[in-house]
């Protein structure tokens, strides 16, 4: 009787699998029949050859989703990502094909903004640094600790203001910062002041936040020209994807004192961090966990069933990538 | 004007040293082996007192110095300098109020996002390679939590205008209901803490705030909320805020003052959920650079006869 049940469910095939999928294993497989290939001995395009030719939806992790494997998936018609980004599928075949992509659209936005802020916050006030001292016994030994720099009046550089650079921005503005931006286009209902050209954004700005999206065109946007740009007192803050920033470029301006600190959630090649930045003591590094909250993932997990459930019922989907 | 003897009570910052050396005769009291015989040698020629969080003005240094006429803090908190003793004697005090509002409670924000969010942690995770073996664990979002304020002065209100930011409701106590605000209050520190995920102490040291945040604050306050000081260590009762941490009983810390500074509790330093800074609430080039600028102001005022700009007493 429960296996008729189970096989009543939808069919989902899941690729990663991704974290989303791990901590939620068992709520996903009591709505939906799940293909998992990872549990195979059989290489993957085996393993969907003998399984996933009728399978219609799939819940991709942030692993590359190219055509060559889309085209394993003959009866796909919906892929559904546990991220904001989408650079990691290719949409071009997706558009081709007519398969619907559906991301986290802003569940992650708010969690997103909040460590953006706390990063800055960490580097300007020396918040990991100045923990690091105390632990290692310095307060009573050598009891001064260097100064950090104030936040207030600060103006701040958004690159890319979607939804989580719109949350950065009201953020900050709390904080007294004055804002201005950098977009693909100029977003014409807001005060904010826009800079068409990323250099001049950098010069007239004392901290830049990075929230844009990863393409082509923001490929190691954030350069050498940048960054010097940016300026000694400078400090950038990297939320969005690695290769945003030229990373060598970055290391190499931290190291010679040209810009004044970084906080990084991402790096070109994760999970590998240059060491270079492990001697530096106004920079700080996280894991990519920007998003990864118990309350998001428990948000992501009812999102991603809604536009799976949604699909299956011919509906809506909650959150369609619509084509730009 | 060179005549006038200054007394620094101890190392607080080098350009208002420079300064008060620029129209004052300085003296710097740390720098004396035999303490006692330097004020003795000196208590006729003393006319100000420059003191800081660490150290002020108590009786005794007041008793000793028979010409004393200021008392110039280089902070907010007058904890530290015996107000009613200076009342006494006609001793005006002045402190650095305003100016290092918005570096106080931006710390403030900065200890919620990073006990919260585990940044300390992560960042040490990152460090030490642990990435490579996997992902950190998950961990809590601030957006949108209830912030608890004791004491809703200046630095209270500017921690709520910042939280607000991050759409999290904002309740407090205070001796008094303050009119004009939407945020919920609270008539006792427990009740904050009961219905508060993140509770933090922004109110005066004083001998009624000593131990706010007690046993029974601490355990309404419970294994899921947080407890941020940038107030003064004494608020906290440290000896039962350790204890409930390292039990599992209060769910994290940010801390800034200690109750002996600059001991520091070791029990907590393997604690991933506790920050631990310094006491650097206002320790910022721009902001220490205006809270001396403010100390050089108010004892000029005072030695041409001006109204003082800043007065506590």
């Amino acid at each position: 009787m429960e296996s008729t049940a189970a096989e009543q469910l939808p069919e989902i095939i899941v690729l990663g699998p991704p974290a989303i999928f791990r901590s939620y294993d068992k709520k996903f497989s009591s709505r939906f029949r799940v293909l998992r290939p990872w549990e195979s001995p059989l290489p993957l395009a085996q393993f969907l050859a003998a399984e996933a030719h009728n399978t219609q939806a799939a819940l991709c992790s942030g692993e590359s989703v190219p055509a060559d494997l889309l085209r394993q998936l003959p009866a796909l018609w919906l892929v559904v990502t546990p991220s904001a980004g989408v650079n990691h599928i290719d949409l071009l075949e997706c558009r081709r094909r007519g398969i619907a992509v559906a991301n986290a659209a802003t569940t992650f936005s708010a969690d997103v903004a909040d460590l953006a802020v706390g990063l800055l916050l960490d580097v300007l006030r020396k918040i990991s640094a100045g923990n690091r001292f105390v632990r290692n016994g310095l307060l009573s030994k050598k009891g001064t600790y260097p100064l950090g720099f104030k936040l207030g009046g600060k103006k701040v550089g958004i690159v890319g203001l979607g939804s989580i650079g719109l949350e950065v921005a009201k953020r900050l503005e709390a904080f007294g910062c004055t804002i201005s931006y950098h977009s693909r286009n100029k977003k014409p209902s807001l005060t904010y002041v826009y800079h068409p050209d990323i250099c001049k954004l950098a010069l007239e700005s004392d901290i830049l936040i990075l929230c844009c999206a990863l393409t082509d065109q923001t490929h190691h946007m954030i350069n050498r020209e940048v960054l010097l740009a940016l300026g000694k007192e400078g400090v950038i803050v990297n939320i969005a994807r690695g290769p945003v920033i030229d990373e060598k470029a970055l290391v190499y301006c931290l190291q010679q004192g040209e810009i004044a600190g970084a906080g990084l959630d991402v790096f070109e090649d994760e999970p590998r961090v240059p060491n270079e930045l492990f001697e530096l003591n106004n920079v700080v590094l996280t894991p990519h966990c920007a998003f990864f909250t118990e309350e998001s993932l428990r948000d992501l997990y009812e999102l991603i069933c809604g536009n799976l459930e949604a699909f299956f019922s011919n509906k809506h989907l909650l959150s369609l990538v619509s084509e730009e | 004007m060179d005549a006038i003897g200054v007394l620094m009570v101890c190392p607080m910052n080098t350009y208002l040293e420079q300064e008060l050396d620029k129209r004052f005769n300085l003296l710097r009291y740390w720098t004396q082996p035999r303490q006692h015989e330097f004020l003795t040698q000196h208590a006729e020629s003393i006319r100000a007192v420059v003191g800081n969080a660490s150290a002020g003005a108590d009786a005794k240094l007041i008793e000793s110095l028979p010409k004393l006429e200021i008392v110039s803090s280089f902070s907010v908190g007058m904890d530290k300098i015996d107000l009613n003793k200076c009342k006494e004697r006609g001793i005006r005090v002045t402190n650095t109020p305003d100016v290092l509002t918005d570096d106080v409670a931006d710390l403030a924000i900065g200890l919620m996002l990073a006990v919260l969010r585990r940044i300390c942690a992560c960042d040490k995770y990152v460090r030490s390679g642990g990435w490579k073996s996997g992902d950190f664990k998950l961990t809590t979002k601030f957006s949108g939590k209830t912030v608890g304020i004791i004491g809703l002065g200046r630095i209270g209100l500017a921690i709520a205008k910042r939280a607000e930011g991050f759409d999290c409701p904002i309740s407090y106590y205070s001796r008094s209901e303050k009119p004009n605000t939407n945020y919920k209050y609270h008539k006792s520190v427990v009740e904050l803490a009961s219905n508060c995920d993140i509770l933090v102490v922004a109110c005066a040291l004083t001998p009624e705030t000593t131990h706010i945040v007690n046993r029974e604050v601490i355990n309404a306050l419970g294994p899921k909320g947080v407890l941020i000081n940038i107030g003064r260590g004494p608020h906290v009762d440290e000896a039962e805020l350790v204890s409930a941490l390292v039990e599992g009983r209060l769910g994290g810390a940010g801390l800034d003052v200690f109750e002996k500074e600059p001991e520091v509790p070791e029990q907590l330093f393997d604690l991933d959920n506790v920050v631990l800074l310094p006491h650097v609430g206002s320790a910022t080039v721009e902001t220490r650079k205006a809270m001396a600028d403010l100390v050089v102001g108010n004892l000029e005022a005072h030695f041409a006869n001006k109204p003082l700009l800043t007065p506590v007493v």
